[in-house]
């Protein structure tokens, strides 16, 4: 059993982490700290998930969100996708394994990875509406954010939803609120089988190495850590049977990154742009500087006054 | 025989100096409101498109309304141009002469008019604003929509939506460039801004740089 | 349970939850730990991932437990103890038996009586036309000396060994798979992985639910569990045992405390007309030891029963009186819920009290549910929610089709507390009694179950000293000397459940071992003679004289073994591993260091666990490890303790898309109970041609979570599971709107098409088997639907009267309406 985050005190804490952490920032610059905290990492364990959904309701009770009661449309996945409210959601896969004739059915925990390099944080107009803490986690400030929804093109992973509500952009926190005062996330408190722990980044990748043994004793010869290079590694795993095929796990990319159009619309175009602009005024001033005025002579008024002449 | 080019509303009045009429009321009015748009628009689009003029989104009352105002100017834009684009669009065709007038921008730029074909109601150069912003408006106002996701978030892929948006920007850079031009030049040619304003421009205006649109007018050539 | 009691001597989970991380084969059939018991099944993700633990599920859909598991082997509703009796025979043929514990710890050598017999599925002493056997011929052959002949060689073709060698031989593997559709390579390496077991070093746990209880034959089911086990000499030992999954929180506890018809508190029985005095109720239960030196437990039932009318007419309850005997009711039947229904479907009820029950969801045909609940005269629902039932006179269109106008019957709805607004205890599937402490104040005017009960008695005392009535002098004996009467305390309730000394009890040499008043600390301290009280034996010593026991919360658990035996209080004694004893071999040594738990270390029985055994009774007396049984050993044929058999037999339910393959002249079981009225609302398989299936989903808990919203979210709306191939033979889309009917009534519902239900091959003929959550109802944050009992029949056990909610005959139809 990978040792629970312990109930924390009762008595007031002094926050483990603030905005002297902050690694990033949208759309504004922040001085990184001396030193990184130690990057912290959510475990979910593919192979160990019932799926019982009581992080689900774990995350709508911590956070305080009211989702809707949709209908069933012949899947067990209640809501059917993410939402406003639903920052973490089940989502199941019946995969035929042809290698081996058995049916398996591949419940992934979707939610927010965290990423080390954070698409979303990336292409946020907004100054500080997502920030980054030296610890890993990308978080959300509802205060600034303006709901443009350009957060939904940077992630790779389809995460962040607009409230039809406020039209601001939520997505799974990693409790950042519970951590702040020793705590786990939610989720991972909830679970009943440990499909999900938490711990620090290096923990968690010793605890998946437990596991993946475990799982290829089992004959999941391709059992693997999922913690994708593409965008710098993320603050929330998965131990995959087949980590060879994430995309069978209700479509996790397979090397997911920032998007290039999100990379060229917040690099080159951003400056490339502007320097138009600026180069389009700069020629103006110094044409006029240059070659003046074209003004209106005497003589073209005569000109006309002679060519309208026969009219009057 | 080339066509007349005199758009309705215009007409000559001679005298001391001479004084011919350019742009109905509606005409101007109609520009204004595009005029206005657009700088509204650039200036909340360029403040959700750098963080550097992050800050201009203080004239709309903050981000959330920059990102709420933004789109609904665009559709008034769009349809300001439209009725810019029916009133203009006919003497805004393209003619040989205008490529020879594009060929000598030397000339152009160095004032020497003299020595460029006589020019109609528009030279080339305002043709191709005319043609070029036709062009970005239209591509705006598409890409603009799918990303707009307040209404039609749910109708596009999110693909769909990054490829969009990196048009969108990109076009109304070119855009904005495109404006200067066409701001600067009406700075420039002296006497044109009275144009827009009044609905005026002098005889002399009219021979120095539209010398065939006046000489139309003048024949009656309808 | 009704099976767990005859074969090992108690009728509960036989390990606990956290033992079962010390399983190496974790076998669950008959239940779906991973859905319906979420928070316990860590225990089998323990086993898995700290100590290799193979894990498989034999169930009809691929089930969220399957999800997780090594393997699973499909099997059709209904037709488990042909599966399971194939095993008993894969054991018996291969010799993969655990041999030294099956002959001396379990029956097999008993000699059973010549004039037993066996033929085409029945018993001797089958009578038709009551629907029952005459037992008297299943019992063992006895010698001079009053005790059962056994031979120990198990070589006597009349022995319990070379009964069951015959009695089993014709379940093959090609059996099983033309009878339970369970492919021949699937069904062996379930078998294979059992058979690993058989043998001191491995241990296998079962962990099953109400898919085994809810037949016809449940009890059978569990039965074949239970000789599985005895076989591979798996119970008694840490990662073993037949593990009985709870459908409540509290189920056991329920129970336990005495709200089964036939019972009251710890299991005791209630007198029938045939014991018209104490003496004649005790000599048929004070069991005898059956072979030399035994200790039976059941010796002690006398000082149990006398404690317990202690309690209940204290000072009211004397010597002369039989302690008060003759107040008790004396039963001329069972009178269990479906029978009560029946009763009240035939208007021979006046009122019904339902405390947090919910029947008309609960119990089996809803439209004979809701026209009985329509002839009472008032109906009482004692509930923190507002229940299907209480409702049941409200028309919700065709969710709960009824005119208001016709219905006499006078509702009447008393809020009560929900368990978070009281304190008290919740006893858990294995037995461990823990304290739950008040976390919020109550709403509005509700009150807690025991304020309203009070109230009741002392109103309804008040009006039989007035007027009289039937029972009066019983009512008026009833001790109900709390402080305040209309509010006993929880210290008050739990001293009554503890017991205590009531003059100063002396031991042998007359030394004061327990002062008056005092509370009791085992129930090794009750006395027959009125000088103690407890109306519960099994739970004496959770209140002892050193306090709350349920509230400890120690997580220390020294050995290693998940045993934990100082949280909360596990009964009896604090126990966490029944029959412990089985832990160790004749002579006291354990079978390998690998299952060390109990031991004889030459002066007692030591181990982390408390000895299921007089700790001080060496190996060498030769008292068998089982010592509830007369036996001393467990039963492999269990005599006369069953209604429907000694051995299990495979029958079908009685609603069946096959005749009984094995034995064609059974039909169901030959002696369940059936009332005139469910007997003329089966179907046959040619209207209804596919099998139907219940079962909750994780998401809710059972019908009152549809009430919250959370939960509701998580699982918005009734659905009918099927696979691919019959939504392609009806025609049937995903997501699309479906009926479903039975014989007895209708529902509608999603289509939920998954490749996780496949069509069963039985004798040759395609079988389709549909699954149908049972937590949806016409009250609710869900959305309406149609209570799922509007399909099932009210047959039930022939041992415990559990309905058959697992099996029976539906058909299916696409209907209008939007598709998703």
């Amino acid at each position: 059993m990978f040792t629970p985050v312990p109930n924390p005190t009762t008595n007031p804490v002094a926050a483990k982490f603030g905005q002297q952490d902050l690694i990033r920032r949208s759309a504004s610059s922040v001085t990184a700290p001396a030193k990184r905290q130690t990057e912290v990492a959510k475990l979910i364990d593919v192979s160990k998930c019932i799926g019982c959904k009581a992080c689900q309701v774990a995350c709508l009770e911590w956070n305080n969100l009211t989702e809707e009661v949709g209908v069933n449309v012949g899947v067990y996945d209640n809501p059917h996708d993410l939402t406003a409210n639903t920052w973490t959601l089940m989502r199941y896969t019946e995969y035929e394994n042809a290698e081996s004739g058995n049916l398996e059915w591949l419940i992934r925990k979707d939610g927010c990875m965290h990423c080390e390099d954070p698409g979303c944080l990336k292409a946020c107009p907004a100054p500080g509406a997502i920030v980054q803490y030296s610890n890993g986690i990308v978080d959300f400030d509802h205060d600034k954010c303006i709901g443009c929804g350009y957060c939904i093109k940077g992630c790779p992973f389809n995460i962040p939803r607009i409230s039809q509500v406020d039209q601001k952009a939520y997505k799974c926190s990693l409790c950042s609120d519970r951590l702040a005062v020793g705590q786990g996330p939610a989720c991972a408190k909830a679970c009943p089988t440990q499909a999900i722990v938490f711990g620090t980044k290096d923990e968690m990748k010793q605890w998946a190495d437990h596991r993946i043994k475990d799982l290829k004793s089992r004959g999941f010869k391709n059992a693997g850590l999922y913690d994708p290079p593409g965008v710098g590694g993320t603050h929330v795993m998965y131990v995959l049977q087949h980590a060879d095929k994430p995309q069978i796990y209700a479509g996790l990319p397979n090397n997911p990154s920032i998007s290039p159009l999100v990379e060229v619309w917040k690099g080159v175009t951003k400056y490339v742009g502007l320097a138009a602009i600026g180069a389009f005024a700069a020629f103006g001033f110094l044409h006029h500087a240059v070659a003046g005025a074209n003004r209106v002579t005497a003589e073209d008024e005569k000109n006309a006054e002679r060519l309208t002449e026969g009219q009057r | 025989m080339s066509k007349s080019e005199v758009d309705a509303g215009d007409s000559v009045h001679p005298g001391k100096p001479v004084i011919v009429d350019r742009y109905t009321v509606a005409a101007r009015i109609n520009h204004w409101i595009t005029a206005v748009s657009l700088v509204l628009l650039a200036l909340s689009g360029l403040a959700l498109f750098t963080p550097a003029l992050y800050f201009l989104t203080g004239l709309f009352g903050g981000g959330q309304l920059t990102r709420i105002i933004h789109p609904w100017i665009g559709v008034v834009l769009f349809l300001s141009f439209m009725g810019l684009f029916f009133r203009f669009f006919r003497l805004n065709l393209w003619e040989r002469t205008d490529s020879v007038w594009m060929s000598r921008m030397r000339d152009v730029l160095a004032n020497e008019e003299n020595k460029l074909p006589e020019v109609g109601k528009y030279n080339a150069g305002q043709k191709m604003v005319f043609w070029s912003m036709s062009l970005f408006i239209l591509v705006l106002i598409t890409s603009g929509v799918v990303i707009w996701d307040q209404y039609f978030g749910n109708y596009f892929t999110i693909e769909q939506k990054r490829i969009a948006v990196l048009i969108h920007s990109a076009t109304a850079i070119v855009a904005i460039c495109v404006w200067i031009v066409h701001v600067y030049a009406a700075i420039w040619v002296r006497g044109t801004i009275g144009a827009m304003t009044r609905g005026k421009v002098t005889g002399g205006w009219a021979w120095r740089h539209h010398r065939r649109w006046l000489k139309d007018l003048v024949t009656g050539k309808n | 349970m009704a099976s767990l009691g005859p074969t090992f001597g108690r009728g509960a989970m036989t390990n606990s939850w956290t033992d079962i991380k010390n399983a190496d084969v974790i076998w669950i059939m008959g239940g779906n730990a991973a859905e319906a018991h979420p928070c316990g099944f860590k225990w089998v993700t323990e086993a898995k991932a700290e100590r290799g633990a193979k894990l498989m599920v034999v169930d009809p859909r691929f089930n969220r437990s399957a999800s997780v598991a090594d393997h699973y082997a499909p099997i059709r509703s209904g037709s488990d103890i042909a599966f399971l009796s194939g095993v008993i025979n894969y054991l018996l043929t291969n010799d993969k038996i655990h041999k030294e514990y099956v002959r001396n710890f379990t029956n097999a050598a008993f000699i059973v009586r010549d004039d037993f017999e066996f033929n085409e599925g029945l018993f001797s002493g089958y009578d038709e036309s009551k629907r029952s056997y005459d037992r008297s011929t299943w019992e063992y052959k006895f010698g001079d000396d009053g005790f059962a002949i056994r031979d120990m060689t198990l070589q006597d073709p009349r022995c319990v060994f070379q009964l069951m060698k015959k009695h089993f031989a014709q379940y093959t593997p090609e059996l099983v798979e033309r009878v339970s559709g369970t492919p021949k390579d699937k069904f062996l390496k379930v078998a294979d992985w059992v058979a690993s077991t058989a043998n001191g070093e491995r241990a296998m746990t079962i962990m099953y639910a109400l898919g085994w209880t809810q037949h016809s034959h449940g009890a059978q089911n569990i039965r074949c569990a239970a000789m599985i086990q005895l076989l591979c000499g798996n119970i008694g030992i840490p990662g073993g045992g037949v593990n009985a999954l709870r459908g409540h929180s509290n189920v056991q506890g329920i129970t336990d405390v005495g709200t089964l018809t036939a019972a009251i508190p710890g299991y005791l029985a209630l007198p029938t007309e045939q014991e018209p005095t104490l003496e004649s109720h005790l000599g048929k239960r004070t069991f005898k030891p059956l072979t030399p030196n035994q200790t039976s437990y059941w010796q002690n039932y006398h000082k149990f029963y006398v404690s317990f009318l202690k309690t209940q007419f204290g000072a009211n309850a004397t010597k002369e009186n039989e302690f008060g005997y003759n107040y008790l009711p004396k039963l001329d039947g069972i009178y269990d819920c479906i029978k009560m229904f029946d009763l009240m479907h035939q208007g021979k009820t006046t009122g019904l009290l339902c405390q947090g029950f919910n029947p008309l969801m609960a119990i089996p045909n809803t439209n004979k549910s809701r026209e009985a609940l329509s002839k009472l005269k008032f109906l009482v629902s004692m509930d923190p929610i507002e229940t299907d039932t209480a409702r049941f006179w409200e028309n919700h269109g065709e969710f709960n089709n009824i005119d208001p106008a016709k219905v006499q019957t006078e509702v009447f709805m008393l809020p009560v507390t929900s368990f978070a607004e009281e304190e008290g205890s919740v006893t858990n599937s294995s037995r461990l009694i823990q304290w739950k402490w008040k976390a919020a104040d109550p709403y509005f005017e509700s009150k807690t179950d025991t304020e309203i009960l009070a109230d009741l008695f002392v109103r309804m005392r008040k009006m039989y000293e007035k007027d009289g009535g039937k029972g009066k002098e019983a009512l008026l004996a009833v001790d109900w000397s709390y402080k305040d009467p209309l509010h006993p305390t929880v210290d008050e309730l739990q001293i009554e459940l503890n017991g205590k000394a009531l003059t100063d009890l002396k031991d042998a040499e007359g030394k004061v071992v327990r002062a008056a008043g005092q509370r009791l600390a085992t129930f090794g301290e009750m006395r027959d003679d009125g000088s103690t009280d407890g109306c519960m034996w099994i739970y004496t010593g959770f209140y002892g004289p050193t306090g709350n026991m349920a509230q400890r919360r120690d997580n220390a658990d020294p050995s290693g073994l998940g045993v934990y035996p100082s949280w909360g209080f596990s009964w009896p004694a604090n126990r966490r591993i029944q029959y412990n004893r089985a832990s160790a071999d004749p002579d006291g040594k354990p079978w390998s260091e690998r299952k060390k738990y109990m031991y004889w270390d030459g002066q007692r029985w030591s181990g982390p666990d408390v000895p299921d055994y007089v700790p001080t009774i060496p190996p060498d007396r030769a008292v068998g490890p089982f010592i509830m049984n007369a036996e001393g050993v467990s039963r492999l044929w269990v005599r006369g303790l069953m209604a429907d058999g000694p051995f299990p037999v495979h029958m079908e339910p009685f609603e069946s898309p096959v005749g009984n393959l094995v034995f064609p002249k059974l039909k169901g079981n030959p002696v369940a109970r059936v009332f005139k009225y469910d007997m003329e609302a089966l179907g046959t398989s040619k209207d209804f041609p596919i099998v139907g299936t219940t079962y909750r989903l994780t998401e809710h808990f059972h019908y009152w979570t549809k009430t919250v919203h959370a939960n509701a979210v998580m699982q918005p709306e009734f659905f009918v599971e099927m696979s691919e191939e019959l939504a392609k033979e009806k025609g049937i889309k995903h997501g699309q709107r479906v009926r479903i009917w039975s014989k007895r009534g209708e529902v509608k519902g999603k289509a939920v098409v998954t490749k996780r239900l496949k069509p069963f091959k039985i004798d040759g003929k395609t079988v389709h088997e549909v699954g149908l959550p049972l937590n949806f109802g016409f009250i609710g944050e869900t959305k309406k639907a149609s209570p799922i009992n509007s399909l099932t029949s009210a047959i039930g056990d022939s041992n415990s009267q559990t309905p058959e909610f697992k099996a029976f005959l539906v058909n299916v139809e696409p209907i209008a309406g939007p598709v998703a």
